[in-house]
């Protein structure tokens, strides 16, 4: 085979570059590969990484966007495994290097293996402290359950499962420092209390001084995070499971978790174990270069240079420049003289910007105090000889751009210091990037200088998004997106374009919904294949954009759509909704939540029939039969012979009723009768996002009608209130009153012409929570109430298309739709085995 | 890959998995094979590609993806892996990719290493 002929080629030639191993695959030792690959290194080395955690490498700085749900883990990986493989770099994941044998030149990990090195990089970082507290292990020396460190994509992930689980509410985070903060933040968008408990007098004191603290600790109070200073968590309490903290000289205060973001400390063992220098961490020179030692050098959290060990980023890209400049030989006179620390990033969704001096030291230090606490904002600069030695500002980020430069470049103040703080009479934002001078550097991730940007604007790019895509600016920590937008606004003198592509209904279509929509009814696009051949660049097929294309032509064309069932997504093709094991759940239509005894008594058949793993009570009313085999879908459905709940598609799924007035004595209109009805009409209509309503017999709202993205609630005199855009999920939203009317049969036609508007204006897998707020209720009420555009008409007509074109999709059970529809695609049992030959 | 399958190794390898039509254009489907789980596409083209079936993410099942001409979206978590090499485009770890073809028959024919 021609394989086998290479790789016999391969083994004749015989590799004479050198061997560089690099212990730590976190962003200082891969940034250190990537600056050593810029400088040819791949031709001189044959290169070996190490990392200990199972993974590529990735953007440790977006940790708290995945802890806050912002961001997915698979978005924060910086080099995939194409890149290792691409530059030959050996990656061996989940390895840790116990030792170095820098006499034999030998690195032992505990795979049991020994690798030979040329030249050696330690970059193996740091990790959380956790201080001594009691309780805070279990016997076996295991952290208890509920105490979390921060530090790691393991961490993180562990943190959010818990903070989800139902019954967990409270957390106390230990550390009120940058991390400290962005872990609170993060675990109340999981709806956690929080608690933050910090040693140190003031929030961010390593920062900041104390006003800035103080100003800060207003705005995080603000958000809903309890903030206890000057305290020490002493003891976590609880035998199996975290149930509370201990402090010195406060209450206790009782949670469900422990999040201890109490500072970093940088991972030396190796370096110790190996007999390298090791002070507060491994010491090296200007060269990045451990002394007395020509062939190993460190970079990142784990060096300490000239007395100072980092825990920012912005040393460690300039370190690991340093570093490739010397292994590489590009330049013998690099020298690393240490960075002025000056960080600019959002905690908690505060600007903070801080560098050199917290307050003056000397009596003849000037100092530019402006204090505005209840907006949240403040800024400090302390002035020495005329030049900025340090400043601090919250809430404001205005004038960081121009106080970094000044502060980095010793840059000449303006006599007027009040400028320093606010554009006097200038003409704003601007002058703050005009000022900015060409070699500044915007990104620090990417090191992308401002001249860059305008350079690359200048050249006829004029998005941000493809200033972004063509420079690199602002795709690592994202913390300058905001100055990199500046400058491309100021580069472009006005004329940048809106970013295109955020308004793009579906990312393979560059078209926003209305001219999408007025393009497929112009050239009457029938099917999603359609659409791309006519409307993608190029004509490609996007696998991300069909599932949208798939519900929008639907509804536009309701009876008339040319179905393609590779457009669907996996639940649409089965009719059932995907679990995580490939296994299915199963929830029959039960309007309005009202069952009999008969279909129990068939639900009950089927459980027991095929040995269901799970029968459910779901919110919306209704019984779900989890654990179904995609292949015995038809079967219980079958058996069961009831419709379909549509509990698996972006489309309206249920009605939710009280007991009513048939029955409660309270009630004052018939809900349950009026729930049935509505979902009889509008069963299984496809939308943007999916749609779950209420319909309250009174007030008391037992079906929660004001959290739904429709709700209907009677009140009395016979009279039908509706509220839309409600949400009680992943956000929290009360729905706005739409209208109050007279009798049920106005309620369904409002109620479907607001869903019809919705579904024919809203962005892909927006909910009514974001389109209601978005377009405005003012706005709402007169196009659907007062009917002010004219379009009511129209719009019911639409409904009506959608509502007369229903079929039950269970129907499918006798007659498949595709070959195969319901074959299992994983290995569970019966996959047809094909005899090996 | 799509040069078609490998002369070398003639009889080693190779597997008929059924008829085309099993697979509906633009869909997957799993097969098991000498004891490997694989997901055969095929693509609008009408065109195959073959990866490994498991999701290396959370074991999802890759054959329920949604495809375009070169990447599988795995149903589960949204992961995506290019077709013809089988490497992540979000950064999971790689599915293992193999040459497979339609023989003159309409046969699916899979290569295994």
């Amino acid at each position: 085979m021609t394989t086998l002929a290479s790789r016999a080629a391969r083994t004749k030639t015989v590799d004479t570059r050198r061997r560089l191993v690099v212990i730590g695959n976190g962003m200082a030792g891969a940034r250190a590969v990537e600056e050593i690959l810029a400088r040819g290194g791949g031709v001189q080395y044959r290169i070996t990484m190490f990392g200990d955690e199972p993974y590529g490498n990735y953007n440790r700085i977006m940790l708290s966007h995945v802890l806050s749900g912002e961001e997915d883990t698979g978005n924060i990986f910086l080099n995939s495994l194409d890149w290792y493989r691409e530059n030959e770099i050996t990656l061996h994941a989940g390895v840790r290097v116990d030792r170095i044998d820098r006499f034999a030149k030998l690195v032992f990990s505990d795979d049991g293996r020994a690798t030979p090195y040329d030249v050696l990089v330690i970059a193996t970082g740091s990790r959380s402290h956790l201080p001594p507290m009691d309780g805070m292990y279990t016997p076996g020396g295991r952290l208890l359950p509920g105490v979390f460190a921060f530090r790691t994509i393991d961490d993180t992930r562990n943190m959010v499962a818990y903070a989800q689980q139902d019954h967990h509410h409270r957390a106390v985070v230990v550390g009120g420092g940058l991390l400290g903060l962005e872990a609170a933040r993060g675990l109340q968008s999981h709806g956690i209390d929080v608690d933050v408990v910090h040693s140190g007098g003031h929030l961010m004191n390593a920062q900041m001084g104390p006003e800035g603290g103080a100003v800060l600790r207003r705005s995080v109070e603000a958000l809903g995070i309890r903030v206890h200073t000057g305290s020490r968590t002493t003891a976590v309490l609880g035998a199996d499971k975290v149930t509370g903290v201990r402090l010195r000289d406060r209450p206790n205060i009782e949670c469900d978790m422990v999040v201890v973001a109490a500072g970093i400390r940088p991972n030396v063992e190796v370096a110790v174990t190996s007999g390298l220098p090791v002070e507060r961490a491994i010491v090296v020179d200007d060269h990045m270069r451990v002394p007395d030692e020509e062939e190993i050098y460190a970079v990142g959290e784990c060096v300490q240079h000239r007395g100072e060990v980092y825990g920012l980023v912005a040393p460690l890209w300039e370190q690991a420049a340093v570093l490739a400049d010397h292994v590489t030989g590009a330049n013998p006179k690099a020298a690393y003289l240490g960075t002025r620390a000056a960080t600019k990033l959002k905690v908690a969704g505060v600007d903070v910007a801080s560098m050199g001096l917290q307050g003056p030291e000397r009596e003849t230090d000037e100092h530019v105090v402006f204090s505005e606490p209840s907006r949240g904002v403040f800024k400090s600069i302390v002035i020495r000889d005329g030049k900025i030695v340090g400043a601090t500002l919250l809430g404001d980020s205005r004038k960081v751009a121009y106080l970094t430069q000044a502060f980095d470049r010793g840059l000449p103040l303006p006599e007027e210091r009040v400028s320093l703080l606010f554009d006097v009479g200038g003409p704003g934002e601007e002058a703050g990037v005009a000022e900015l001078d060409g070699a500044a550097q915007v990104c620090n991730c990417n090191g992308v200088s401002k001249q860059t940007l305008v350079e690359t604007v200048k050249g006829g790019c004029s998005t941000l998004a493809g200033v972004m895509d063509a420079t690199r600016a602002g795709k690592g920590c994202g913390s300058c997106k905001l100055l990199v937008r500046q400058v491309v606004e100021w580069a472009a003198d006005g004329a940048v374009e809106e970013d295109p592509a955020a308004n793009y209904y579906v990312p393979g279509v560059p078209l926003d919904k209305a001219d999408l929509m007025a393009a497929i009814r112009e050239q009457g696009l029938r099917s999603v294949s359609a659409v791309f051949a006519a409307l993608a660049p190029g004509g490609a097929e996007d696998a991300r954009s069909k599932m949208g294309l798939a519900s929008l032509l639907k509804m536009m064309w309701a009876a008339e759509y040319i179905d393609e069932r590779d457009a669907r997504f996996v639940n649409d093709r089965v009719h059932a909704n995907i679990q995580r094991d490939g296994t299915f759940s199963v929830v029959p239509q039960m309007k309005g939540g009202v069952t009999s005894p008969e279909q129990l008594r068939r639900i009950a058949d089927v459980a027991d029939k095929y040995r269901i793993p799970m029968v459910k009570l779901t919110g919306g009313q209704r019984i779900d039969l989890l654990g179904i085999p995609k292949e015995d879908l038809p079967k219980v459905w079958a058996d069961l012979g009831m419709p379909s709940g549509y509990a698996y598609g972006k489309s309206f799924r249920t009605v939710k009723t009280c007991v009513g007035q048939e029955f409660c004595r309270f009630g004052t209109g018939d809900s349950t009768k009026l729930g049935v009805e509505i979902e009889s009409r509008f069963q299984g209509i496809e939308s943007p996002a999916k749609l779950k309503l209420a319909v309250s017999g009174c007030p008391r709202n037992c079906a929660e009608s004001l959290v739904k993205d429709v709700g209907v609630v009677a009140v009395e005199g016979g009279r039908w209130e509706i509220y839309v855009g409600g949400a009680a999920g992943a956000h929290i939203r009360k729905g706005d009153l739409l209208a109050t009317v007279d009798d049920p049969e106005t309620v369904k036609l409002l109620t479907g012409r607001f869903m019809q508007y919705y579904r024919e204006r809203a962005n892909w897998l927006e909910r009514t929570y974001a389109f209601v707020p978005r377009v405005g209720i003012e706005h709402l009420r007169s196009v659907i109430v007062e009917d002010s555009e004219g379009i009511g008409p129209e719009l019911d007509a639409a409904m009506q298309r959608s509502v007369d074109s229903y079929v039950d999709p269970w129907t499918e059970r006798d007659d498949p739709f595709t070959p195969g529809q319901f074959r299992t695609a994983l290995p569970l049992e019966v996959l047809p085995q094909v005899p090996v030959r | 890959m799509m040069a078609g399958l490998s002369n070398a190794g003639q009889d080693a390898g190779l597997h008929v998995l059924g008829p085309l039509e099993q697979i509906p254009v633009g869909e997957g489907r799993a097969f098991g094979v000498a004891g490997e789980q694989v997901a055969v596409f095929r693509l609008r083209d009408g065109s195959l590609r073959a990866v490994s079936a498991v999701c290396p993410h959370k074991g999802g099942p890759i054959a329920d993806g949604t495809i375009d001409r070169s990447v599988v979206m795995c149903p589960l978590h949204q992961h995506s892996f290019e077709l013809e090499t089988g490497c992540s485009t979000t950064g999971a770890g790689p599915l293992r990719s193999y040459p497979v073809a339609a023989d003159a028959a309409g046969n699916i024919v899979l290569q295994l290493p």
